[in-house]
């Protein structure tokens, strides 16, 4: 790989003592010691293993739905299980998975290292947040038990306070997670805050720490609505109280406006992490000082704080005033502007940088494609005319699973990969990371571009049957999840084989400059043998001085 | 874990028992980290409670009426005391703060009590008022069945928002009640001083936040028509 001049000033593993042959993974054996662990990365590890699970099992619910939605009528599932299984696939996707995937893994697992500190500040709220984080797991699957859920992910009454499916489980189950959300963002801002070793002053921080900050302010303050939201639906459920059906007086759209209140912003905590991962994929693998630091920082925080603004736009056709509707039509439209920024701002560090085509960059790079064709499509659909005609069609959900899985799992992905060898120690092989990442381009782009066809010409989303003249299409896009599925199995066998088969990761493979690269891969216990001393920003590519 | 730290530390005033969690370079950076997150803590309680003021304030400007009717069903009275126990708990919660603050420990203990006290005695008026709504079917939605109501079952709804509000604030001071007792325990123990105290002054924050809501509820509820 070439490094260039920058070789001599990083150095193999300048903090990270790995003589003793001891590191995170082997300095304490057995079960227990995982489940009581407060090592960040312990609980980062174990909240990796989780959050892939869940996206497993979302996955193959996916899977399944796709292949009873290849012709119309009944294949192999009923219309109640049809609505059973899409109801389940998002409601573990977004609150099982991609709302806690990246700050709870890698988020978990970096943050410490990239500010040069031990541990987040309250080591013990992290563990407790990875146990609420499987308790809510717990009841989110007990529903499959006592009924199933057929509510749609958004929970809307008054629906969900009148079918007899198990809403109250299910329900219980979100709001236990998003206290493990709240215990993330809260480690998260105070770390940022308070444990900065000497020298990493705010504007010295990887992007990618910009962008869980970003992210935690999001949480904090969004969540807790979602909290108090769950517990009256839960209570109308349970007696009757009125606050959101109608027959007693109550408002089902105030349900709306309380579950947007926190479900869009919630879009910025699953998008935020990944546009993080894309600024240090792009600079590390491009060897190139990132184009516009603070822009891209500000961007983060501007998009965390106008994501507030933005929750009427779910609502255009939900019965909300013209004049409120126009407002956030118009503040929509400005989240594109942060967003342009980044987006512009990765293009520009990408010129005359030194690309490397591995496994991460080809992520980066997929990501830039997919991103911007879902966040423009977000534009789209925030137009009040247009609105009207793709509102609840598959527009929509090719919309938005652009930005959720062709950015946030993409990135996520790719930042697995970049991050995989200084986690486990282990190399994956680059051919077949490349042709996993191939396929999961590819298949993604089959199963969902078609949609956004489907839904211009008028196919209402989550919907059991369909014309017949749909058909070709929704036969296409189903074949091509099953690429999409094949290419995540090979990325999955890919990095399962690297942790016995794969080569001894060497401290910094890509040469990277912030401070997880100095440590020993995997990092010991207290992740540096001493404080850290900032010596030089994490994209300083050039010698100082010198002109590119 | 590392003791590296303690060694470079300064713990002039700390007590023996007291250690500095590894990961912190100092203990004035873990009191600072502890302080931030109880504020962290107490803007997520304040969102929280914010969806219900939301609520409150949607349907007092739906059914205004039906509110101005079902308000006159709440008693001032017990409201009113029940504001003067949670503001004089408050106080004494601010001096035990203090008293911990400059080590003196029976102050401090006794304080706390006193706070605990009051929080009870404001549990024990909430009961008396509640079990007079449960007998006169003031109750939320379905279960409004109060005779002689010119606004209909829409005063359901005030007692839905009623219920919601005082009851998930009633919660929050049993859970303070708890806290009240853990940090009372500890100084029992002679466990803070002028230099540890954090544990008695975040549970105070907490505290004052939890009287701070109350001070809306009761206007926003009893006194506004």
């Amino acid at each position: 790989m070439a490094q260039g001049a920058i070789t001599d000033t990083t150095g193999p593993a300048g903090y990270g003592d790995a003589s003793s042959g001891k590191n995170y993974l082997n300095a304490e054996k057995g079960f227990l010691s995982w489940v009581t662990t407060v090592d960040h990365k312990r609980i980062g590890m174990m909240y990796l293993a989780s959050v892939l699970t869940a996206f497993l099992l979302g996955g193959l619910m996916a899977l399944v739905l796709r292949l009873e939605l290849m012709k119309p009528g009944k294949q192999f599932l009923t219309a109640d299980q049809y609505n059973q299984a899409f109801t389940l696939h998002g409601a573990l996707m977004v609150f099982l998975f991609i709302i806690p995937a990246i700050p709870g893994s890698l988020g978990n697992f970096l943050v410490p290292i990239m500010v040069g500190a031990k541990d987040v500040a309250f080591p013990k709220l992290n563990l407790l947040s990875i146990y609420l984080y499987w308790s809510g797991a717990v009841f989110m699957f007990a529903s499959l038990l006592i009924g199933g859920i057929d509510t749609g992910w958004t929970f809307y009454t008054p629906y969900s306070s009148t079918t007899s499916t198990a809403v109250i489980s299910v329900t219980f189950g979100a709001f236990i997670l998003g206290f493990s959300s709240i215990l993330t963002g809260l480690n998260f801002i105070v770390t940022i805050h308070k444990l900065r070793a000497p020298g990493i002053t705010w504007f010295k921080m990887p992007l990618l720490l910009w962008a869980l900050y970003a992210t935690s302010v999001v949480q904090i303050l969004a969540t807790p609505v979602l909290a108090i939201t769950l517990l009256l639906l839960i209570f109308e459920r349970a007696f009757s109280i009125g606050i959101f059906d109608p027959r007693l007086g109550g408002d089902p759209v105030l349900f709306q406006h309380f579950f947007w209140f926190y479900s869009h912003p919630a879009v910025y905590i699953m998008i935020l992490p990944g546009m993080g991962i894309i600024n240090e994929l792009i600079a590390v693998h491009a060897k190139r000082t990132v184009f516009g630091y603070k822009a891209i920082a500000y961007s983060s925080m501007a998009i965390a704080l106008i994501g507030f603004l933005v929750w009427g736009h779910h609502m255009f056709v939900a019965g909300q005033s013209e004049l409120a509707a126009t407002i956030f039509s118009f503040l929509t439209f400005l989240v594109a502007i942060p967003s342009g920024v980044k987006v512009f701002n990765w293009v520009s560090t990408l010129w005359k940088g030194s690309i490397s085509y591995t496994t991460p960059m080809m992520y980066a790079i997929s990501f830039l494609f997919l991103f911007t064709i879902g966040g423009l499509t977000g534009i789209f659909l925030g137009m009040l005319s247009v609105n009207m005609h793709l509102t609840d069609t598959y527009f929509v959900v090719a919309h938005f699973h652009y930005v959720m899985m062709g950015g946030t799992v993409i990135a996520f992905i790719g930042g697995l990969h970049h991050w995989w060898p200084k986690m486990t120690g282990r190399m994956y092989d680059e051919t077949v990371g490349k042709i996993a990442c191939a396929l999961v381009f590819v298949g993604f782009n089959a199963t969902f571009f078609v949609q956004f066809i489907l839904g211009s010409r008028g196919m209402p989303r989550r919907y059991y049957n369909y014309l017949d003249q749909f058909q070709p299409l929704h036969a296409f896009s189903t074949v091509g999840s099953w690429i999409l599925g094949a290419g995540l199995v090979l990325v999955a066998w890919n990095l399962i084989r690297s942790i016995t088969k794969g080569a001894i990761a060497p401290a910094n493979p890509w040469g990277g400059l912030s401070l997880e690269w100095e440590t020993a891969s995997p990092p010991i216990t207290e992740n540096f043998a001493e404080t850290p001393i900032l010596k030089h920003g994490p994209y300083d590519y050039f010698p100082a001085g010198s002109k590119h | 874990m590392s003791t590296v730290d303690e060694a470079t530390t300064p713990k002039a005033g700390l007590s023996p028992q007291f250690h500095v969690a590894h990961h912190f370079d100092k203990a004035d950076t873990q009191f600072d980290a502890g302080r931030m997150g109880v504020w962290l803590f107490l803007v997520t309680e304040v969102l929280f409670f914010g969806g219900l003021f939301c609520a409150f304030a949607v349907f007092r400007a739906w059914y205004f009426d039906a509110f101005v009717e079902a308000h006159h069903h709440l008693d001032k009275v017990m409201g009113g005391v029940n504001t003067v126990v949670l503001i004089c708990s408050s106080l004494t919660m601010a001096l035990a703060v203090r008293s911990a603050q400059t080590n003196n420990k029976k102050a401090t203990v006794a304080l706390l009590l006193v706070t605990l006290l009051c929080a009870a005695v404001f549990l024990c008026i909430k009961y008396v008022e509640y079990s007079h709504k449960f007998h006169e079917g003031l109750l939320p939605g379905k279960y409004f069945t109060a005779a002689g109501f010119t606004t209909g079952n829409k005063a359901g709804i005030f007692f839905a928002v009623y219920f919601m509000m005082t009851g998930v604030h009633g919660l929050h001071v049993v859970i303070g009640m708890g806290l009240i007792t853990w940090i009372l325990v500890r100084a029992a123990k002679g466990q803070f001083s002028s230099r540890y105290y954090a544990p008695v002054e975040g549970v105070g924050l907490y505290w004052h936040l939890v009287d701070l809501v109350w001070i809306y509820l009761f206007p926003l509820l009893y006194l506004i028509g």
